[in-house]
């Protein structure tokens, strides 16, 4: 179930703005790869042209090619849609859909598709997508409540099994914790282990123990210098990323000694 | 006026305590809770006693000088007792409080005259007859043919402006780019301008021309109506869509779910609350038109008329303009009722719209 990205020499422009220069990475399937780096050096933009989310803003766009396991998604005939049910998302802020009560929105991905499921279906589905995301015990008995009325944590955790509900081969996570209090952290971090049994993970995390402590390998982004694009600087092994770094930058980066 | 405040400050609990010369950094001298409505009765008793003694009593005028008083004397003796800063907060408070009586006296006024005027014929009888075959001074007739022709013809003209009104809304937000929307923007904000006897010669200019001259029903006043309803539907639709979180698009979008069915599914059912609130303001600004109806759906009519595409069409605004043309006591009597019977309907229509909006509001209870 889980695939392989494999990305080549990729560009993200908005409009004529570089933001993202010459990625190249390849990240395994069954792993959890953290990235990295200070604020606005393009992570999370390098992030959503996984899973051509980054189309949604006017004016985006890449050159290059992002390979899953052997279809390139940038193809000209390939359907956005399509991608993003194989490479789902979960954002910084808990964003469950506050017309739907928490039942509906774990199943949202197909009932938002017009899919008919059966009752008996569509009750499976919720029960093994919330217990996948270890929430099943905290909300069987209310799941006709909002969703908006969860927890932050809770929230999250939510969104996460609405993504996984859809059955995709990667999970996006795009600062999952940023939001939450320690306790919730430690849950969603929990919950990504887990997953890494069965999902391709990728996290953008600006905590660095976080990424030391979920993921097997890190990818470390920096911009090249003010006003120029980010770049990837260096990817490897999380152990040796977080203890001998090639790059003098990376360094500078974990040790807090960041110029 | 102020010796006695300042007394009854100094003794009153918790506010008017003495300064102590230490420690009193937090603590300040204010006066009591019941001093702005007692200083208000006394105003307002004092100026009526002047008044009356100078025979120069009227309630207008009682009003407006107890204000001008109270605001004097409140913002005196605050800031004699208190400080400048509560002095200019009360003074302000209290041009808030008379700007918003202000704004409902015509209101009240309003409401008032026309329920007192309007109760006189309002009953199940003026309600439920039409004027066919009533001399306009007889007592007698009613006003159901209007009833059914206003709810008919504004019907229509609902279901012509909502769908054209809200998907230019969500053309603008979700879908528009560059010139195109931009035009599309100007021109909407140009038609909220157009003044309502336009949008009735309009039709009547478009009417002499498909169906030749002397053609009048309601649904030309339905399509005049709808000229003025639709930039006003796109208005605030649009406000509303772009009140959605851009996140919830994309949690939608994430899951896989395309464009169209995210607008439909998402987007429209958590903006619904607002929308049908502004659907409903459009509504209410139309219904009450006259200059458009009396030159599109006609002015004549006595009789009912089921059919929106023959024949003129009698309206409750257009029923209560050539009532009181008419200029006998009778007339005025059924203006009145008439325009009674409107209100209730234009309130009707926001309480159904509430609890639309209640029904289908984004829930956040635990």
């Amino acid at each position: 179930m889980a695939k392989r990205i494999d990305v080549s020499g990729l560009h993200v422009y908005y409009g004529d703005f570089l933001a993202v220069e010459d990625v190249s990475m390849t990240i395994e399937p069954r792993s959890v790869t953290a990235f990295i780096g200070s604020s606005g050096c393009g992570k999370s933009t390098f992030l959503r042209t996984l899973n051509r989310m980054h189309e949604v803003t006017p004016g985006a766009r890449v050159q290059g090619k992002v390979m899953l396991d052997d279809q390139d998604i940038y193809a000209p005939d390939v359907d956005p849609v399509a991608v993003r049910r194989e490479i789902g998302m979960v954002f910084q802020r808990p964003n469950p859909f506050p017309t739907m009560s928490i039942y509906d929105n774990v199943i949202a991905g197909a009932k938002l598709n017009n899919k008919r499921l059966s009752k008996s279906e569509a009750d499976d589905l919720v029960e093994r997508s919330l217990r996948g995301a270890n929430l099943w015990d905290e909300v069987k008995d209310r799941l006709g409540k909002p969703g908006a009325g969860l927890s932050g944590g809770q929230q999250q955790r939510l969104c996460i099994a609405r993504a996984i509900a859809v059955e995709p081969a990667v999970l996006l996570m795009d600062e999952p914790c940023s939001a939450l209090d320690p306790i919730s952290t430690l849950a969603i971090e929990d919950l990504i282990s887990k997953l890494k049994e069965s999902y391709t993970i990728v996290i953008v995390t600006h905590n660095m123990q976080q990424a030391a402590r979920v993921s097997d390998v890190t990818a470390f982004f920096n911009l090249a210098g003010t006003g120029k694009p980010g770049k990837l600087i260096e990817m490897g092994e999380t152990n040796k990323i977080f203890t001998k770094p090639e790059k003098k930058e990376t360094e500078n980066y974990i040790t807090g000694r960041f110029g | 006026m102020t010796t006695p405040t300042r007394q009854t400050s100094a003794g009153a609990p918790g506010g008017g305590a003495t300064p102590s010369p230490t420690g009193g950094l937090l603590l300040s001298r204010s006066l009591p809770r019941f001093f702005e409505p007692a200083l208000l009765l006394v105003l307002a008793a004092v100026v009526g006693g002047a008044l009356f003694l100078t025979g120069l009593f009227n309630v207008p005028l009682l009003a407006v000088v107890t204000l001008l008083a109270y605001m004097v004397t409140i913002t005196i003796a605050s800031a004699v007792v208190e400080n400048g800063r509560k002095a200019k907060d009360r003074l302000v408070t209290a041009v808030v409080y008379a700007c918003f009586a202000l704004a409902m006296v015509p209101l009240v006024s309003l409401l008032w005259t026309v329920i007192v005027n309007g109760l006189q014929r309002l009953d199940g009888y003026f309600l439920t007859v039409s004027m066919n075959g009533v001399t306009p001074s007889m007592d007698a007739g009613g006003v159901y043919h209007a009833i059914i022709g206003t709810l008919m013809i504004t019907g229509l003209a609902a279901v012509i402006s909502i769908p054209i009104g809200l998907m230019t809304a969500i053309y603008l937000v979700e879908y528009g780019r560059g010139r195109l929307k931009q035009a599309i923007t100007f021109f909407v904000d140009v038609m909220t301008g157009i003044p309502s006897i336009v949008a009735g010669l309009f039709v009547v200019a478009l009417w002499m021309m498909v169906f030749g001259p002397g053609k009048t029903n309601g649904a030309a006043g339905a399509i005049a109506l709808s000229v003025l309803m639709i930039p006003v539907v796109v208005r605030s639709c649009e406000e509303m869509l772009r009140l959605v979180p851009n996140e919830l698009r994309e949690a939608s979008y994430a899951l896989g779910v395309p464009k169209w069915l995210t607008i439909l599914k998402v987007v429209l059912p958590t903006a619904i609350a607002g929308i049908t609130t502004g659907i409903m303001l459009a509504l209410a600004r139309v219904i009450g038109e006259t200059a458009p109806l009396i030159l599109t759906a006609g002015s004549s009519a006595v009789a009912i008329n089921w059919n929106l595409f023959n024949g003129q069409m009698m309206s409750l605004p257009v029923f209560i303009y050539s009532q009181v043309r008419m200029g006998n006591a009778i007339n005025y009597e059924r203006a009145w009722a008439a325009a009674l019977t409107l209100i209730v309907i234009v309130m009707l229509l926001f309480f159904v719209a509430r609890l639309v909006s209640r029904f289908f509001a984004p829930k956040l209870g635990r």
